[in-house]
């Protein structure tokens, strides 16, 4: 397979110059410096890895960056606007959802794609649909309580 | 020796207040030259706080930030006493240039050592700033107030920089000076948000795993096929025949247990190259013969007991050794300036890693800079400095910056591990259910925790070091956690061997009024005395007392499909006056979380010299399934001092879990983890 040369990532054209084989987790920290999405296991396991591609969740640990050439990629670096907070990131500062924060990222793109899909979900909905995030902090049910409070006021 | 010019200098005019451990060099000094420009400062610094000729405050600690919100309770502190909003206030932290030596951030000590030094500071500096406010408006002292960064009398106002333009004041205080009784608290007690929250959730923060310099190359370490094994031979030439890669051999200063000291390494410009070099390497390993494994290592724990063993007459319990697994794993990087080194990296000591990097190299502390940026999780996993001395040793051979990034395998084999160990109990009673007689003996696991609070007449504890086959060190509690869970599971089989309800037999025990007001505590939230016992289900109680904090959990399980399923877990926690609820909170639910797992189903499995569960498809952590509806109590004693809450509130857990366990279905558990495949067969 050909070199990859360019990636869709945060809404601009990125280039890059990576073997199509490698994981997306590192063109993305060690080649572009978005050091945003976390590595945590290597093995898709913890899910500290996420990244939204063409909307939907994925592991980027364990996805080969030629799996993603030609798709939207977002990092949580591209959440929302420079300056400004989505609705999920205020969510998780109002709950203090986080203590050392490394899970954070995959967590709150985790959350988005979460609600995307389901904008009421129920405790047991978060619960199933988050829990391939590991937090090893312990603020599961913080994160819990800031995802409820992201669907009141419509805010999902 | 650092001098009062070298401080200014260094931060820049204003005012610095300079917090020093023994009172005896308690001393004054300032523009009256009373004593001299150049007087040097006491050695023995805990803290330093400086308010520049711009009023822009900067506080300097050696102790660093590892996710348990110590950069926010010491900003409240300075906030608290300065009257200062606390987003002016910049934190400093762990970095052995700027900062005072600390000997780390462990034993939950920041609250209850670095919390008031820093509020006396604050204060002195406070006093400062009424002394030239006072001098400058010729009003009385007693009329000035301090409040949101401004200083107003009688019809003058200033800022804090309005104030300390042009000066250059010190200020040396001794540690014992008087602080605000909580009582009077403003902002220290109140949920402070923590202060860089929006770096977190943007991904912008760098930690240490993040950091990458200009001309870096990746650094990889050959590691031994398994542990104590020795290097037989190695073929470096497919290595060495990549291009940009160099192959780095090198000896450590002091051998690391199980790895030797050989370093055999790689450097490349990108990570996958670096990945194929190391696995470029040809090795042959002779490995280290005779060595238990995870299934006959409580027998070998015994065996090798260097101070005696106990009778065989007392109930014995098995604890497993188990990993931190931070979420970020370890990593640094490492820079030389010439004969002068800069290390990135995180670490729960960095004054100690510059020492071990000092060692290594055998160059001055002083010419050894260690940066602390807020790491990812340490749990007490992260001490020592093996990323950053061998990302030290690959950048002195490869003459450019090193990145030193662990993968998980890494992670979970070449760092430490709590220690494994047995744990005995025994006891005799009196009639109405006091304890006459107690015997406890921990082997290897350690002796924090070791000695009961409950009111004993007569008893005999007593700590066993033995020999350990795999690295062991700090965990969260250290051995507290082991010592409580078998404590309390045995303090439970007294109870149940005279018939005795398991709250009122800890009440009957235990003199202490603070151990005795969490047991009450936690219990009334959980209503333990209407609890309604069912089928498969059950309710447990469990108490202790660590590190300053008492603590008391409850915890209701239900037994489904052969599992267990932790359903309830309330926990009364009493550390004296409470800095920060909302935070307090955030620790008591994360060490419940993470106590679960050690309770029920983590375990390192290893044998000859080889750790099975390296990974995380392998070695199972808790998570959001896991977790019980949680409630906490905290129990704020305004009139006590402060004490830490990282660890204590830990403890409670798995004994709390394995009463309920017995409660539900009669089986007694004597092992940690308890259920780690489920309930069917696994008591001792």
């Amino acid at each position: 397979m050909p070199v990859v040369s360019e990636l869709n990532i945060n809404g601009k054209s990125r280039r890059v110059d990576a073997d199509p084989d490698r994981p997306l987790l590192s063109v993305l920290r060690d080649d572009l410096d978005l050091t945003g999405t976390k590595y945590g296991c290597g093995e898709g396991q913890c899910w500290a890895c996420t990244v939204l591609v063409d909307g939907a969740p994925m592991r980027s640990c364990i996805t080969k960056v030629s799996a993603v050439a030609g798709k939207r990629i977002v990092t949580i670096e591209g959440l929302a606007p420079e300056g400004h907070l989505h609705p999920v990131q205020q969510a998780f500062l109002e709950a203090d959802a986080m203590q050392c924060g490394w899970c954070t990222p995959g967590m709150i793109l985790g959350a988005v794609s979460l609600l995307k899909n389901n904008p009421h979900p129920s405790d047991a909905e978060i619960v199933a649909g988050m829990n391939g995030h590991i937090c090893r902090c312990g603020t599961y049910p913080r994160v819990v309580a800031a995802i409820r409070n992201s669907t009141k006021g419509g805010r999902a | 020796m650092i001098t009062r010019r070298d401080f200014f200098s260094v931060l820049g005019g204003g005012i610095v207040v300079l917090l020093i451990e023994d009172d005896a060099d308690a001393q004054e000094s300032g523009g009256g030259g009373r004593r001299g420009f150049n007087e040097p400062a006491p050695t023995a610094l805990s803290a330093w706080l400086h308010i520049g000729e711009d009023g822009k405050i900067t506080c300097y600690t050696g102790k660093v930030e590892v996710g348990q919100n110590a950069r926010t309770s010491l900003t409240q502190a300075v906030a608290e006493e300065l009257h200062a909003p606390v987003g002016s206030i910049t934190m400093v932290m762990g970095d052995t240039a700027l900062t005072p030596f600390d000997m780390g951030t462990f034993g939950s000590r920041t609250t209850p050592t670095m919390w008031p030094q820093i509020r006396k500071a604050a204060a002195t500096a406070r006093e400062m700033l009424i002394d030239l406010a006072s001098q400058k408006w010729m009003v009385d002292r007693s009329a000035i107030k301090v409040s949101d960064g401004k200083l107003m009398a009688q019809g003058h106002s200033a800022t804090f920089g309005e104030l300390t333009n042009g000066q250059k004041l010190t200020r040396s205080i001794p540690t014992s000076a008087a602080l605000t009784p909580a009582t009077e608290w403003e902002v220290a007690g109140t949920s402070v948000a923590k202060p860089n929250g929006r770096d977190i959730v943007t991904g912008s923060h760098k930690y240490p795993y993040d950091i990458k310099h200009p001309g870096m190359l990746y650094g990889k370490i050959l590691y031994p096929a398994s542990f104590g094994a020795t290097l037989k031979s190695l073929d470096k030439s497919a290595a060495e025949a990549i291009p940009g890669v160099k192959v780095v051999r090198e000896k450590l200063a002091a051998a690391r247990e199980g790895f030797g000291s050989d370093v055999v390494g790689v450097v490349a410009p990108d990570p996958a190259t670096a990945e194929r070099a190391l696995a470029g390497l040809k090795a042959e390993w002779q490995p280290l013969a005779d060595q238990p494994s995870s299934k006959d290592v409580y027998d070998w724990f015994k065996k090798t007991a260097r101070e005696g063993t106990s009778s065989s007459s007392l109930t014995s319990y098995d604890i497993a050794y188990i990993a931190h697994v931070p979420l970020e794993p370890r990593a640094a990087v490492a820079e030389w300036n010439g004969d002068k080194l800069t290390v990135w990296t995180g670490t729960q000591r960095p004054f100690g890693v510059r020492s071990e990097l000092s060692g290594q190299f055998g160059i001055a502390e002083t010419d050894v800079h260690v940066l602390m940026p807020d790491t990812g999780s340490g749990y007490g996993g992260k001490h020592n400095g093996d990323a950053a001395l061998e990302a030290a040793i690959l950048a002195k051979a490869a003459g450019k910056p090193v990145k030193r990034n662990w993968t998980r395998e890494e992670e979970m084999t070449w760092a430490y591990f709590r220690p494994g160990g047995v744990i005995e109990a025994g006891a005799k009673l009196n009639p109405d259910g006091t304890i006459a007689d107690w015997e406890f003996h921990n082997y290897n696991s350690g002796p924090s925790g070791l000695q009961t609070p409950y009111y004993v007449a007569s008893k005999n504890e007593k700590y066993h070091p033995s020999q350990t086959p795999l690295r062991q060190g700090s965990y969260r509690g250290l051995a507290a956690t082991a010592n409580h869970f078998v404590r309390e599971s045995y303090m439970d089989e007294l109870a149940h061997s005279i018939k005795m309800d398991p709250l009122e037999f800890r009440l009957k025990n235990a003199r202490d009024e603070r151990l005795r007001a969490v047991i009450v505590a936690a219990a009334d939230k959980f209503g333990w005395e209407g609890r309604k016992k069912t089928s498969r289900r059950g309710f447990g109680i469990a108490a202790g007392f660590e590190k300053g904090g008492y603590v008391a959990t409850c915890a209701e399980i239900a037994v489904e499909k052969g599992g267990v399923k932790v359903v309830r877990v309330v926990e009364a926690f009493e550390c004296g006056a409470v800095v920060n609820p909302e935070h307090l909170r955030n620790q008591i639910e994360g060490a419940i979380a993470m106590g679960l797992g050690g309770a029920l189903f983590e375990q390192i499995e290893f044998a000859n010299g080889k750790i099975a569960t390296n990974r995380l498809s392998r070695y199972r952590v808790p998570r959001f399934a896991d977790m019980p509806v949680i409630e906490t109590v905290l129990v704020d004693r305004k009139d006590l001092v402060s004490a830490g809450a990282g660890e204590t509130p830990i403890v409670g857990v798995a004994p709390a879990v394995g009463n309920a366990i017995f409660d539900a279905v009669g089986q007694r558990i004597r092992c940690l983890p308890m259920a780690p495949k489920g309930l069917s067969g696994s008591s001792a």
